[in-house]
Formats: structure tokens, C-alpha cells, sequence
């Protein structure tokens, strides 16, 4: 009855050709990253081991473990999220529950959109100046982490923010009316309800603080040292780095080593980002509003 | 207030809530106020810190000409330093201009694909991989320009160095892509779905949807995934410098080794005394590249902005 006209049947081809194009596009975005992914196993799945992640390095570098390098990571990865967590969970707090939609609020966001937008070498400059120089603290955990916690201060206060955003106004309404405070509501029914969004940002965090080189070069970590960081004034030896340092300055590292240093990174990383989604999935399903 | 009647005052008395919830409830929200302003105070900290650093050079080593006209970056030459960063610009923009002709038809391509074409199971499962694409840290793209695609680029083209521009381009455009996927896919997702019915009721085919709808009205969101991809290769530091060859030199070729910006800090900033010219010449350009990637970042709200409005 309705035969397909000639222009129909051509724009289903046109349709077809384009949908078939994008497919391919976005295969060829996953494709390379997969392959690379593929060779570092490859290459780097042999030198991992429980020595290899628990013993020191030996040899200049050239063998042994990484243990100092991944102690350092976490020692900087905690301090930073106590610095910025609880100013990014207040940040959001005052931008989700108390601030206008005026020129102020916008001026703020731009200052985020803008934190998140400097260049990491350019937060490491500041960290240099501020940190290590103007309050004194030396190259230490504690300048190389306030440098990151900044750095990444953007990323828990929006992720914190949209999970603020995810709380339903009829709580807060309900609660008001009990003469509850402004603080008691957002302390009571407000934060309670966001508190799985807002760990979700901070799991996120965590992963963008480990891979960070640039800011902690010059702030705090350091190329190699023979102990253990023992506070958070002494330098440390980070992942990250290290990765860099013996990949690209130290002679005569064997070829696999490197490799094993980026793969254990790398799933650092990916695994806590998959943490971080699953959580996020597993929270939209549960929510019963 | 002793002239205020007692009808009054008691009535005052009854009503006022100044109870100590009262004064916590102030007390936190001056709290969250500073919190909230802290963005602000940081980033007017970064550019004051970094501007104190840098100030001796601006007053006495500085001339606009050389700085930024001269290709010569020479600051550790004892008798006449030359810090031009000419062939600093060059370098970074190269790569990153290379970087965005790789990046930006496919990631456009994959937040179409992913926004508008692909639905349930396959798109949750292409939007997670994005994600994760974006997570992988720079330090692990430099690596793998040194150490994958350098033997790469040898073999296939019959190059002495596979450290170049063609390398940190592609490594970068890499990195900017999944990044402005998920930038361009929200920005396609902020079109209203009453636009893409009314498109299909008229009897338009998804593609037209698509190309005729919904692209005109998503294009300043689009636009400014593409600027936030340039700030993020301008700024890129770590990958640059371990796969661009750092070589400071104007390219002509693909194969040329370059050096970046944001590379040569992080290449001497270590090596130079404190409050020496080559220290502060650093600085100078980190307020170079501040600036930049400020009005970048300013000019991408603009636009993503005026849609919202309009």
C-alpha cells in the first residue's frame, strides 16, 4: 500500500551510512587505547609480583620493587583528600544550599571551571611559591599534597554538588516546616541522602591524585630516597614519578621495568574509577525517589 | 531597650528563636560561605604566587620582543642568555593543533554515536569506557609514546627518532578525546527531547534529527567541548614532555622533535637556584600559560552560557 518512495529509501541509506561512520569512530577512540592497554600486560605482567610491589628498589633503580614509591602515593593521596574533602564538601554545601543564582555564584564557578583548567604545571609553580617558599614548608608530603588538594578540589565539589542536587526540595521543605535550622536540615535529612554521591566524587578523587606528576615534582616527591617517609615534612618517593624517573633517567633499566611501574599505575586507577562507576550505578538503582 | 514597652518586649521574647541552633546555624553557614568563596582565593593565590616568583625577571631580563619573537630559549648560557619562547608557542601549538585534527571529528563522532544512535546495554557500557579512557594519567600516555609508539613511528616511516611532533600529537589527541566525548555528549544531551519529536513527527529520519535539529541547536555546547579539548593539550604537561623529543626547535615536519611550554618547567624548573633570572623566566611563562588557558576556559562558559540563556 504505502510502497517506500525513492527519497525515503535514500535517506535510510544516509541514515545508515552515518550511523555506520560514528560506530567507527567511536571504535577506533576504544580500539587503540585497548591494544595499548593489552601491551602494557603484555610487556609489564611479569615483573609484577607480591616482591615486587613490597620490596625496595635496588641496583640505582635498575631492579627491585617499588614499596617506597607506593607507600609515598598514599601517604600524599591522605593528606590531600583530608585538605580537600572537607573544603570541597563545604564549598558544594554553601553553592547546592545557601547561594543565589546571581553574579557571585557565577564568579565562583568560573573559579572552579578555572581550577580544574590551569595547567598542572602551573598549579606545580604555585605550590613552589606558596608552599615550599611563602609558608616554609620545604619540598615535603605536605606541600605536594595541598598543591593536589587544590588541584583537584574542582572534581568533589561538583561531585558532591550533584549529589546534593539529587536530594528531592520536598525533604527540605518537610523539614523547615519542623522549625528545623538550615544547618539541622542539611545535617539531618540533606547530607545523609547524599552522603553515598559525595563518596563516589571522593573515590574519584583518589584516582586523580595518584596518577598526578607535574604538581608533586618539585613540591615533594622526590627522585629516589634510601628511607620511608616518617610525617608529613619529609619528602617521599611517589608512583607517579617514579614511573618518569625510570623511564627516562636512569640508564640501564631493564626493558620490562618500567612497564610493570606503569601497569600496577594504570590499575591503580582504572580500578578505582571502576569502584567509583559501579558505586554510582549501584546508588541510581537503589534510589527510591 | 529600656523606651521599648513591655507588651512589646515580651512579645519579641516569645518569638525570638536566637537559641544556640540559632548561632550554629550562622556560625556554619559563615563557614560554608569561605569554603565557597575558596575557589576564588585560589585562584587569585595561583596567579599572585606565581606572579611573585616570576616578577624580578618581568622587571630587568624582560623584553616583549625577544620573549616572545626570539626562537633562541638559551637561559643557561653564562654570557648572553636568550629566553625567547617562540619556539616554545611553536612547539606546543603544533602538537596540540595536531592533537585536536585527531581528536576532534572522532570524539564529535563517538558523543553522536553514543548520544543519539546508540541506546541501553551498548551506550551505559561505550559511556564507562570513556570514562575510564579519561582516568589514564598523563605520566602513562608519556610512557607510551616513549615506549610504544616510538618504536612505531621508526618502523613505519623509516625515522632515526620516533620522539616528534606526529608522536605527542597523537598521544595527546588520545588524551583530549575521550575527555571531550563526554563534554560534547552532555552538551547534545542538554537539547530538549521535545525538539528531536518535533523533527520526527514532521518525518524526518534519526540522521536528519540529527544533522537538521539537534547539531544547530547543541553547537555552542559542542564548541565549547572543543576549546576545553585545546586548553586541556595546551596545558598537558607530563605526555608532552616525555614524547615530543624536547627539542627546542620550529618544526616544518612532522618528524621534527619540538619542545613545549608547559615541558620546559617541568624539564628545568629543578635544575635552576631560586630567584635566579632562568628560575623567574619559568614563572613568567607558568603567568603565560595561566592567562591562556584562563581566557580559554572564560571564552568556553561564554558560549556553553549564552545557549543556556538563549
Amino acid at each position: 500500500m504505502f510502497a517506500e518512495s525513492d527519497l525515503n529509501a535514500r535517506n535510510k541509506r544516509v541514515q545508515g551510512l552515518f550511523r555506520t561512520l560514528f560506530l567507527m569512530m567511536t571504535i577506533l577512540l576504544i580500539v587503540p587505547v585497548a591494544i595499548i592497554l593489552f601491551t602494557l600486560i603484555a610487556k609489564g605482567g611479569s615483573v609484577i609480583s607480591i616482591d615486587f610491589l613490597f620490596t625496595n628498589p635496588t641496583d640505582g633503580m635498575t631492579a627491585g620493587g617499588i614499596f617506597p614509591a607506593l607507600l609515598g602515593t598514599v601517604w600524599i593521596v591522605a593528606v590531600a583528600l583530608l585538605a580537600s574533602v572537607p573544603l570541597g564538601v563545604a564549598a558544594a554545601i554553601y553553592l547546592n544550599e545557601y547561594a543565589g543564582d546571581n553574579w557571585f555564584t557565577r564568579m565562583i564557578q568560573l573559579a572552579i571551571i578555572n581550577l580544574a583548567g590551569v595547567p598542572s604545571i602551573v598549579h606545580a609553580l604555585f605550590g613552589v611559591g606558596a608552599f615550599v617558599i611563602f609558608f616554609g614548608f620545604g619540598t615535603s608530603i605536605l606541600a605536594a599534597s595541598l598543591t593536589l588538594a587544590i588541584m583537584t578540589l574542582p572534581v568533589v565539589i561538583v561531585s558532591t554538588r550533584e549529589s546534593l542536587r539529587a536530594v528531592p526540595q520536598a525533604f527540605r521543605e518537610a523539614c523547615w516546616n519542623m522549625g528545623a535550622t538550615r544547618w539541622q536540615t542539611i545535617r539531618r535529612v540533606v547530607l545523609p541522602n547524599a552522603v553515598s554521591g559525595i563518596l563516589t566524587g571522593v573515590i574519584l578523587e583518589v584516582s586523580r591524585t595518584t596518577g598526578e606528576t607535574a604538581p608533586i615534582m618539585f613540591t615533594g616527591a622526590a627522585f629516589f630516597l634510601p628511607f620511608l617517609p616518617q610525617g608529613v615534612f619529609d619528602q617521599t618517593m611517589a608512583l607517579s614519578l617514579h614511573l618518569f624517573v625510570v623511564a627516562t633517567q636512569v640508564p640501564g633499566v631493564p626493558e620490562e621495568l618500567p612497564f610493570g611501574v606503569a601497569l600496577v599505575l594504570i590499575a591503580m586507577v582504572l580500578i578505582m574509577n571502576s569502584i567509583s562507576i559501579a558505586f554510582r550505578m549501584y546508588l541510581r538503582g537503589k534510589k527510591k525517589w | 531597650m529600656p523606651e521599648a514597652s513591655p507588651t512589646k518586649s515580651s512579645s519579641t521574647k516569645d518569638f525570638d528563636r536566637r537559641d544556640l541552633d540559632w548561632y550554629i546555624d550562622k556560625f556554619v553557614q559563615l563557614i560554608v560561605f569561605f569554603a565557597g568563596i575558596s575557589a576564588i582565593i585560589f585562584i587569585i593565590g595561583i596567579f599572585v604566587f606565581i606572579t611573585m616568583e616570576g616578577l624580578g625577571f618581568l622587571f630587568e631580563d624582560f623584553t616583549f620582543k625577544e620573549f616572545f619573537l626570539s626562537p633562541f630559549w638559551e637561559p643557561s648560557d653564562e654570557d648572553a642568555p636568550e629566553y625567547g619562547i617562540l619556539a616554545l608557542i611553536a612547539g606546543t601549538a603544533s602538537v596540540t593543533g595536531l592533537a585536536m585534527i585527531v581528536a576532534i571529528p572522532f570524539s564529535l563522532g563517538a558523543a553522536i554515536y553514543i548520544g543519539e544512535f546508540a541506546t541501553g546495554k551498548v551506550r551505559e557500557t561505550l559511556k564507562v569506557l570513556v570514562e575510564l579512557l579519561a582516568a589514564i594519567p598523563s605520566v602513562v600516555w608519556g610512557f607510551i609514546g616513549l615506549s610504544i609508539m616510538n618504536p612505531l613511528i621508526i618502523d613505519l616511516f623509516d625515522v632515526p627518532v620516533g620522539l616528534n611532533v606526529l608522536n605527542a600529537g597523537i598521544i595527546l589527541g588520545l588524551m583530549a578525546a575521550p575527555i571531550m566525548t563526554s563534554i560534547a555528549e552532555d552538551a547534545l544531551k542538554a537539547v530538549p527531547d521535545r525538539y528531536r519529536e518535533a523533527a520526527e513527527a514532521l518525518g524526518a529520519t534519526r540522521w536528519q534529527v540529527i544533522f537538521k535539529t539537534v547539531l544547530p541547536a547543541a553547537k555552542n555546547g559542542l564548541l565549547g567541548a572543543v576549546l576545553l579539548g585545546v586548553g586541556r593539550g595546551f596545558g598537558e604537561t607530563m605526555a608532552v614532555l616525555m614524547a615530543t623529543g624536547h627539542a627546542v626547535n620550529i618544526p616544518d615536519s612532522l618528524f621534527d622533535p619540538v619542545r613545549a611550554l608547559t615541558a620546559t618547567i617541568a624539564a628545568e624548573l629543578g635544575e635552576t637556584a631560586v630567584g635566579s633570572p632562568h628560575y623567574q623566566a619559568l614563572f613568567t611563562i607558568g603567568i603565560f600559560l595561566f592567562i591562556i588557558t584562563f581566557l580559554i576556559n572564560l571564552t568556553a562558559d561564554l558560549i556553553v552560557r549564552g545557549i543556556r540563556k538563549g
